[in-house]
C-alpha cells in the first residue's frame, strides 16, 4: 500500500504513514482553523491500512502545539488505530512531549484514558 | 449612553502591549498574530513553558473569535469590518493578559454567560472530565469548532475567565473576555 507523506506547514503537521514498515508519524504543529479537511486523508489511509495491517504498528506523535479543533481529529485517528489493535495486530502509540510541557503530557494521558491502545509517554530532553 | 467601542479599545493598554488589533478576524490575520507574538516573546526570553501556554491560549482565543463571530447587519457594517473582533495581548508584572472582544447577538448572551459561569465554578479535575467528555462525545461543527476552546483555556491557565457583556443596541452586545496566564 502506498505511503502517505505530507509536508508540514506553520499550521499543519508533517505526516509520514508507511504501511510497509508499519510506522506512522505525525510531527509539528496542528493548529488549523478547520482540521477536518487536513485529517480526512489520514483517517482514510488508516481505514485502508486496517484491511491488512503489519503485525506491529508503531505510532509516533510528536506535536509541539495542537488546537482543540485538531484534538477531535486526532481522536478519530486513534479510534482507527484502536480498531486495528482490537484485531490480531499490535499497535503502540508513542506520545512525545518536551520535558517542561506538562500540558502536552496531560493531553497524552487524556487520550490514553479514552483509547484502548497501549501508550508510551516519551519525554524529550534537550 | 450605549457602548463606545473606541473608548473601550483605548482603555485596553495596561502593561506592555505585545499586540493590539481591531478589525476583521481572518485565517491570515491569525497566522500573522501568532508569528508576531511568538517573536515578541522571544525578545523577552520567556521560558518555553510560558511561551507554550501563551501560544496555546492565544490560538484558542483567536479561533474562538474566528468560529463564533456574527455576521453584522448592514448598518453596523458601515462602522465595523466584516468579522469584526478585537485582540490585545499584554505582558504585566506577573502574568500575560489576552483580551478578545466581539459582538454577540442578544439571544446568545445567556447561553454563553451560563457556560462561562459553569466553567469558572469547576475544579481542575472537573474541567479535565468535562474536556474529555466533550472530546469523546461531541462532533466538530462544519467550520471546525468543537465547543472545547473555553474549557481548554480554563484548564491550561488554571484561572477564571473574566468577562463582560456590554449592551450595544437592542439586538447586540459586546462580549469582552480577559484570560490570564500567570508566570508561575
Amino acid at each position: 500500500m502506498e505511503a502517505l507523506s505530507i509536508q508540514g506547514t506553520a499550521k499543519t503537521p508533517s505526516v509520514k504513514f508507511d504501511g510497509k514498515e508499519g510506522v506512522i508519524e505525525i510531527k509539528g504543529r496542528s493548529i488549523p482553523e478547520n482540521s477536518i479537511e487536513f485529517y480526512k486523508p489520514l483517517v482514510e489511509w488508516l481505514e485502508k491500512y486496517s484491511d491488512s495491517p503489519m503485525d506491529l504498528t508503531q505510532v509516533n506523535v510528536q506535536l509541539e502545539y495542537f488546537n482543540t479543533s485538531s484534538s477531535k481529529c486526532i481522536l478519530d485517528v486513534f479510534k482507527k488505530l484502536e480498531a486495528i489493535h482490537k484485531g490480531k495486530s499490535e499497535v503502540i502509540i508513542n506520545w512525545y512531549y518536551e520535558e517542561d510541557d506538562e500540558d502536552m503530557l496531560e493531553a497524552g494521558e487524556d487520550y490514553e484514558s479514552i483509547i484502548r491502545v497501549p501508550f508510551k509517554m516519551i519525554e524529550i530532553v534537550e | 449612553m450605549s457602548f463606545d467601542i473606541n473608548e473601550y479599545y483605548s482603555k485596553l493598554n495596561g502593561g506592555d502591549v505585545l499586540m493590539a488589533f481591531k478589525g476583521s478576524i481572518s485565517s491570515e490575520l491569525i497566522s500573522n498574530v501568532l508569528e508576531v507574538v511568538e517573536s515578541r516573546m522571544d525578545e523577552y526570553s520567556e521560558s518555553s513553558k510560558i511561551r507554550k501556554k501563551v501560544y496555546n491560549v492565544l490560538v484558542e482565543s483567536l479561533q474562538n473569535l474566528y468560529h463564533h463571530i456574527e455576521v453584522l447587519p448592514d448598518e453596523m457594517q458601515k462602522e465595523f469590518d466584516d468579522k469584526f473582533g478585537i485582540l490585545v495581548v499584554s505582558r504585566q508584572d506577573d502574568r500575560y493578559k489576552i483580551t478578545t472582544g466581539n459582538f454577540i447577538g442578544q439571544e446568545k448572551v445567556d447561553v454563553l454567560r451560563n457556560k462561562i459561569d459553569k466553567i469558572n465554578s469547576m475544579s481542575k479535575d472537573e474541567l479535565k472530565d468535562m474536556y474529555k467528555f466533550i472530546l469523546n462525545h461531541q462532533r466538530l461543527s462544519e467550520k471546525g469548532g468543537g465547543g472545547l476552546g473555553l474549557v481548554d483555556i480554563a484548564r491550561k491557565t488554571g484561572n477564571r475567565l473574566d468577562y463582560t457583556f456590554d449592551k450595544y443596541d437592542d439586538a447586540y452586545y459586546f462580549f469582552n473576555l480577559d484570560v490570564f496566564i500567570d508566570f508561575t
